[in-house]
């Protein structure tokens, strides 16, 4: 039986499980159709055209978990940030972990998305967010078909997070090969503000395939930054699509850390709906091996006097392949929008490549929109100039790659975090020359 | 200090040194001069190991041991050092994180520990207050954005830094006002020792008048065809290039 077909009968499964009369019964139905109807996408397909899933969909992914795994805190403590006070929602192979989590109701929530689904309170707030920034391709379907778990985060009218909120899925392979779908679901009221880290990760050397959605909704004035980090394991496919819906004076900055995994697939969308407003989109992807990452990004600007920044470096070795597919669109009304795309890379090899493809579609006349793309090796020059300087060539080179990431992270708000992504890179590149961030 | 047996180096099979001698001793300090593209920086990116320029023959030794076979940070390591003619800008690196990375590189590769933070912090406030250097370069990125005269500065306040056995400076005083001329060169002065060199690279006379120069050398088409004393600076400043041309046939 082929993964779609294992998908499509397990979901009747699933439904039996609830009630009929829930909301989200009829939703998942509707996802389900749809999935089944395209099925997965195919490099056919112009959004997919350097991404082949074929390789991952040929393993016998589990479906839901057959046990429960526990886990300590203390095996899984390193891939938390642990020198900064944090909220924590935590998933052991799909299922919400109270133990690892620590969540909470005073004045916002952090919580976890079942609740939300399932629980009366709350059931207001779903009718209205849930599913509807979602495009709705198949994708984002399936994994409203299956949507069942994941984070689900409100701040309230001017409400403020106090501590940045840590969104955690891990997998154990105690359940053997696993597909995860995490739902997340973000609400940042008028004036409110929150800042997420969000990381998969696997501690089993077994496949795992993920498919994670994330809608995030910012409503006036709410800033929301989203930091995802990506370094797992090279068993681990990832495809994770957030869609962002951003209102008047609204900004939402979104940074992406790719730096492990298989295939990695990033959709990133963003729908501007008000005037005044910034959206951010940043990532860093340093890969090896047989890696692969692909970041696919829209900016729909609907309406006039906003700005968007796009800036994405990747360093590629061996046989890596990069992708980069930044879509901006301004519409007619949007006028005197202000977008900004950049797209910079490093090959290390010659067997690495990038496939780097902005599409610009603009409709109105009294705009800025600038894109670059740029692909290149290391500045031997620069090289030289550390060299004179006594720093030899090995930590030379790392300087430079540390140096031409150091843009993305300069924007980064949690100092720690910023600390631990410049700790990762460095290890990454193979050395610590001890610089600070 | 430096000594230079007949050296050859070029890139691409096109030779631009064509057999440089030159001997430098602890406590002196040369100046080489020499028409726009002569192989002045050629030289200099020689001494300090640039790969791209290939030695076809001849030697170059510090010390008495010959240093073609080291590379630039191991020349850097044993006291050589070069002030850019064109200062490299690295975006997302600052003043302050690339010179302790590379005093500390330096310290480890002799076998030392990194320098205590407190004790770089007071050389680096040092250093940049002998250089009048406003404080907020230092936290910049290295060289971007910075103004002509404010990238030779940097490069300057580097080498106080570093406190090479050799400092070569390659046009350090292009783009540098009048006061800041003064300053640099003052800088210089005061890092001077009997114990190390300095060769300046320059086309005026003006730089001279501040580092004052035991030896005058002049370059030519990948060769030394004139050495003098510092009266041999002022003569080309007055009289040009081409008499000398003419005298040596070239
Ligand atoms: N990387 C290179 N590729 C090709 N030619 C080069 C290269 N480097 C130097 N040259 C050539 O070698 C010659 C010497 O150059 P060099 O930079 O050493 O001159 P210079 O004496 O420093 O000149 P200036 O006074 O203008 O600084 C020039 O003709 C230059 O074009
Ligand atoms: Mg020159």
């Amino acid at each position: 039986m082929s993964l779609k077909d294992k998908l499509v009968s397990n979901h009747i499964v699933l439904q039996e499980s609830i009630d009929a009369d829930s909301p989200i019964y009829d939703i998942r139905n509707e996802a389900i159709k749809t999935f089944e109807a395209e099925g997965f996408p195919t490099k056919k397909l112009e959004n997919w055209k350097y991404t082949s899933l074929n390789s991952i969909l040929k393993e016998d992914y589990g479906i839901f978990p057959s046990k429960e795994a526990a886990l300590d805190f203390k095996d899984v403590k390193q891939y938390f940030l642990n020198d900064v006070d944090t909220y924590k929602i935590v998933f052991v192979d799909g299922v919400f972990s109270s133990y690892l989590s620590d969540t909470t109701h005073d004045g916002i929530d952090v919580c976890t998305m079942g609740a939300a689904l399932t629980k009366p309170k709350y059931k207001q707030v779903i009718d209205v967010y849930f599913n509807k920034i979602a495009k709705g391709d198949a994708m984002d379907s399936l994994n409203t078909a299956f949507a069942k778990e994941g984070a689900y985060i409100y701040i309230p009218k001017g409400k403020v997070a106090e501590k940045p909120i840590q969104i955690v899925h891990f997998s154990t392979g105690e359940n053997d090969v696993m597909m995860l779908q995490p739902r997340n679901l973000i609400i940042a009221e008028e004036n409110s503000e929150v800042q997420i880290i969000e990381r998969h990760q696997s501690l089993t050397d077994k496949k795992v395939l993920t498919n994670s959605v994330t809608e995030i909704y910012a409503d006036k004035r709410a800033l929301v930054d989203y930091y995802k980090i990506q370094n797992d394991k090279l068993e681990a496919s990832l495809i994770d699509t957030t869609e962002i819906e951003q209102h008047k004076e609204s900004i939402v900055s979104v940074h992406t850390f790719s730096l492990g995994g298989n295939i990695t697939r990033n959709n990133l969308n963003f729908y501007q709906k008000g005037e005044f407003m910034d959206s951010i989109l940043k990532g860093v992807t340093i890969i090896e091996g047989k890696q692969h990452v692909d970041h696919n990004t829209l900016v729909h600007h609907i309406t006039p006097n906003c700005e968007s920044h796009q800036d994405y470096k990747g360093i590629f070795a061996d046989k890596s392949v990069g992708v980069f597919n930044g879509k901006v669109v301004v519409e007619k009304e949007a006028q005197k929008t202000n977008a900004y795309q950049s797209n910079n890379n490093i090959l290390l090899d010659d067997t690495a490549t990038i496939n780097s493809k902005p599409q610009l579609e603009i409709f109105a006349d009294d705009v800025r929109c600038s894109h670059g793309c740029t692909i290149g090796q290391l500045d031997e020059s620069a090289l030289f100039y550390l060299q004179s300087r006594g720093i030899g060539e090995k930590e030379g080179r790392a300087l430079l790659m540390y140096a031409f990431a150091n843009t993305v992270l300069s924007s980064v708000k949690i100092p720690q975090l910023k600390e631990r992504i410049t700790k990762l890179i460095a290890k990454k590149i193979g050395v610590n020359i001890g610089f600070e961030v | 200090m430096l000594s230079i047996k007949d050296l050859h180096a070029g890139i691409d099979e096109k030779d631009i040194l064509k057999g440089i001698n030159l001997d430098i001793k602890a406590g002196e300090v040369h100046a080489i001069m020499g028409p726009n593209g002569s192989g002045k920086s050629t030289l200099a990116s020689a001494i300090a190991g640039k790969e791209e320029y290939e030695v076809s023959k001849g030697d170059i030794e510090l010390e008495g041991e010959s240093i073609l076979e080291m590379d630039p940070e191991e020349r850097a390591h044993n006291g050589v050092f070069l002030s850019f003619q064109y200062p490299v800008e690295i975006p997302g690196v600052s003043v302050t994180n690339f010179i302790k990375t590379a005093i500390n590189q330096t310290r480890k590769a002799k076998g030392l520990e990194d320098m205590p933070a407190g004790e770089m912090l007071k050389k680096i406030r040092e250093k940049a207050e002998l250089l009048e250097m406003d404080r907020k370069f230092l936290s910049r990125s290295l060289n971007v954005g910075f103004s002509g005269g404010e990238k030779k500065r940097n490069e300057i306040f580097q080498m106080a830094m570093l406190e090479p056995k050799l400092a070569i400076l390659d046009e350090t005083d292009s783009g540098l006002d009048i006061d800041a001329l003064r300053i640099v060169a003052n800088g210089v002065n005061k890092l001077k020792s009997k114990d190390n060199a300095v060769l300046v690279i320059t086309h005026y006379q003006r730089l001279l008048e501040y580092i004052v120069p035991d030896y005058v050398h002049v370059l030519m088409d990948g060769k030394i065809v004139r050495s003098g004393g510092k009266e041999l600076a002022l003569e080309l400043e007055e009289k040009g290039y081409d008499w000398l041309k003419e005298e040596v046939g070239a």
